[in-house]
């Protein structure tokens, strides 16, 4: 089928055109980008007044299949990706048997390609079932597909595994994905240690935590030379020590999540669970230095961290809660309306660290509208304004702290492989 | 004319106003003591429920008695951790309460935000008796109600609170009381045990006992949780009882009124030396009364008690 995507503003920072104009796509592929290109026989879609860009890439997600099947699956993961935007999906190996070897890794993209929407990327685990022991066999695992290494859901305790695991990695020329925080100094806290939770007399869990693990691993990454990604960093400390590692030129990289630049510990006030997450959601100051962060460039990256879960499990007493929210339909939304509309990012910039940098990280076809490139994109209504209501979350879970929260921008139509798989309000089967 | 919210959570959720309502109930009912038949009809047809999950015979004994004054049904369900264990969920627990037509819960559990959790899935009034590190309202309340009755007032008063501030429900409970009458509180504990952020609550921060205590008006005194102290909080009892202990050459150096308190149990010789427990100037044992007074003025307030003439007939 051909395409003529007409009169969008092309958002393209990676390709050769950008502004207003048209896009020309045919059998999965981009053909043209420019203006006032030939029509001839395509479909013609009036994109007057909205943007076109390239599809966005989640480099964290958690898809929960195999293992907690009824939280979410490839299946209804890929549809809460496409429904948000996002054309391909890099899903963490903490699912359950994890994913350590080859097997599971060709399992995920099996599942994948017979009911993904978006184009799923396995990440293969560092250790052997998580347990930060030995390392599990990255090069089957890379040679089946996986695109990192992490551990994310528990962080890498002991300084020699990180070591070898960095040296390992790099025959793969794959980045470890690093969840940091010291098991210790974090202790049994459930919530950001500060002002709220001494209200709320909740256990904290200090930035300190988070802090000495990242001064930690950029001392390992400087010594072996590996490509380290600090995931969802949530403190000023943090985003300060990254900054001054990438002067001193080492190969690291680090994301924030929509819910840690745009949220606070205040939103814990009434205990509701649906904002307890790791790490834990910070002060002004720290939310602030990951708008700035995000801002001169020292974070790279937006990833959602989906992290779906029951209701069930989640309506309970708060210390009880299992951590973690849903993110990939509202991701958009509220970056856009945080950040773009906030002052903090250029249109531009938003797309680099929402599809440009991620595909440059792990190494993607994807990033970019570009004459022979597949088509992956999307278009999106910056005026469409929309309040997050639960019934219209595709992710088999409901647990997002925006829920009521209203946004501007919305993700309207999806392709991925030049397939149109999300039109207007609905999925195309 | 000053009206109470649904269920009494914490003081942080109270303004003056209201808090000065419950204190001047509780005067009403403390009327009750002095009489021969302790019983009023007030809260007859009522069902209370006193909902444990963490074992504290003496307040739940005082709600018990406060119930009991006032006629209440009352029924004491102790959760054991081996039920909780077993799976049957917290919010099963509350919807069955909630099918049962309970009026009041009285709730008292580990986890801070759990009376909230309840509060928000029953129709009941629920009542805080104590939740984590969260707050104790009623015991702050009855502190309040203590420190108005030997002082007169409190506003202006300059009130220390000493010990394990890190971990106390009842010094937060305290402090925003406190601090709402008009009180100046002061927080003296090592710092390991200065939580972060307690200088937002408009408190004052003192590491030096002797120091903070040379001004105040009132001392109370928290119970050290001997079990702490293999968190490395501080190094033994020994040490913790020489630096912030009360006792009787403490009590010398201060003004001849201060006012010394403990919620209790008491940990004799650690945090307070057995002279200055049984001290005439400590009300340890008042405390205890009137925790029964203004335990029954909350029952009566939340389950719809206007005028506090009422109580007496
Ligand atoms: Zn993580
Ligand atoms: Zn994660």
């Amino acid at each position: 089928m051909k395409y003529c995507i007409k009169g969008g503003e092309i958002v393209n920072p990676a390709g050769e055109y950008s502004g207003v104009g048209d896009l020309l796509l045919d059998a999965g592929q981009v053909v043209a980008v420019g203006q006032e290109l030939p029509v001839e026989d395509a479909v013609i879609i009036q994109a007057e007044g909205k943007m076109v860009l390239p599809g966005l890439i989640d480099m964290h997600c958690h898809l929960r299949e195999p293992g907690r099947e009824d939280e979410e699956t490839i299946a209804s993961g890929t549809r809460a990706a496409v429904k948000g935007g996002f054309t391909a999906v890099a899903c963490m190996a903490n699912t359950n048997p994890v994913a350590d070897g080859a097997v599971v890794i060709e399992y995920v993209l099996s599942k994948a390609r017979q009911n993904g929407w978006a184009k799923v990327y396995p990440i293969g685990a560092i250790t052997k079932g998580l347990k930060g022991e030995e390392l599990a066999e990255m090069g089957e695992m890379a040679e089946a597909g996986a695109v990192a290494f992490s551990d994310d859901g528990k962080t890498l305790t002991n300084p020699a595994v990180l070591r070898s695991a960095l040296e390992y990695a790099a025959l793969f020329d794959r980045p470890l994905l690093l969840h940091e925080e010291e098991p210790k100094l974090a202790d049994a806290g459930v919530m950001h240690e500060g002002y709220w939770s001494t209200v709320l007399g909740l256990p904290g869990i200090p930035a300190l935590a988070e802090d000495v693990m990242i001064a930690r691993d950029l001392l390992i990454a400087e010594y072996t030379g590996g490509k380290v990604h600090f995931c969802h960093l949530s403190t000023a400390k943090g985003v300060g020590m990254l900054a001054e590692a990438k002067r001193r030129g080492l190969n690291v990289s680090g994301e924030a999540t929509p819910h840690h630049f745009t949220l606070t510990d205040q939103a814990l006030e009434n205990y509701d669970t649906a904002f307890r997450v790791s790490p834990p959601l910070r002060s002004e100051e720290h939310r602030e230095a990951l708008r700035r962060g995000l801002q001169d460039g020292t974070i790279q990256v937006i990833a959602t961290d989906h992290a779906p879960h029951s209701l069930e499990e989640k309506h309970r007493e708060f210390a009880l809660a299992p951590t973690g929210m849903i993110g990939l339909e509202t991701a958009f939304s509220v970056a856009w309306t945080e950040l773009v509309l906030g002052g903090w990012l250029t249109k531009e910039q938003l797309v680099e660290k929402l599809s440009v940098n991620p595909a440059r990280l792990l190494n993607l076809p994807a990033g970019r509208l570009q004459p022979g490139d597949l088509a992956d994109l999307i278009i999106v209504d910056p005026e469409w304004e929309w309040v997050v209501k639960p019934e219209e979350i595709a992710s088999k879970s409901k647990n997002s702290p925006f829920i009521g929260r209203k946004l501007k921008a919305r993700v309207e139509t999806v392709w991925v492989n030049g397939i149109l798989k999300y039109d207007g309000q609905k999925f195309v089967e | 004319m000053a009206k109470l919210p649904k269920d009494l959570l914490g003081l942080r959720e109270l303004n003056a106003e209201q808090i000065q309502l419950i204190l001047d109930t509780a005067t009403a009912c403390k009327d009750i003591f002095s009489r021969d038949l302790k019983k009023v009809p007030t809260l007859r047809g009522k069902t209370v429920v006193t909902l444990f999950f963490e074992p504290s015979t003496r307040t739940r004994t005082s709600f018990e008695i406060a119930g009991k004054w006032m006629s209440a049904d009352l029924v004491n369900l102790t959760v054991s951790s081996s039920s909780v264990a077993k799976g049957e969920s917290f919010v099963d627990t509350a919807r069955t309460l909630e099918a049962m037509g309970v009026d009041l819960i009285i709730i008292r559990h580990s986890l801070g935000g759990t009376p909230r959790l309840l509060a928000d899935s029953v129709a009941a009034h629920v009542i805080n008796a104590g939740d984590g590190a969260h707050e104790h309202p009623t015991q702050g309340l009855l502190d309040l109600y203590s420190i108005r009755e030997k002082k007169g007032r409190i506003a202006g008063l300059n009130v220390v609170i000493v010990g394990d501030i890190l971990h106390s429900r009842v010094a937060k409970s305290n402090i925003y009381g406190l601090t709402k009458l008009g009180a100046k509180v002061t927080v003296v504990a090592p710092p390991t045990l200065i939580p972060k952020g307690i200088g937002e609550f408009g408190v004052t921060i003192e590491t030096d006992l002797d120091k903070a205590l040379r001004d105040a008006d009132v001392v109370n005194i928290l119970r050290i949780q001997l079990e702490r102290q293999t968190k490395a909080y501080f190094p033994t009892l020994r040490e913790y009882s020489k630096l912030f202990g009360v006792n009787l050459s403490r009590l010398r150096q201060a003004r001849p009124d201060l006012l010394v308190m403990h919620p209790g149990p008491a940990n004799l010789g650690v945090e307070i030396s057995e002279e200055v427990s049984v001290h005439d100037q400590s009300v340890i044992t008042e405390q205890v009364t009137n925790g029964v007074a203004v335990r029954m003025a909350l029952l009566y307030l939340l389950t719809g008690g206007g005028n506090k003439d009422e109580i007496l007939h």
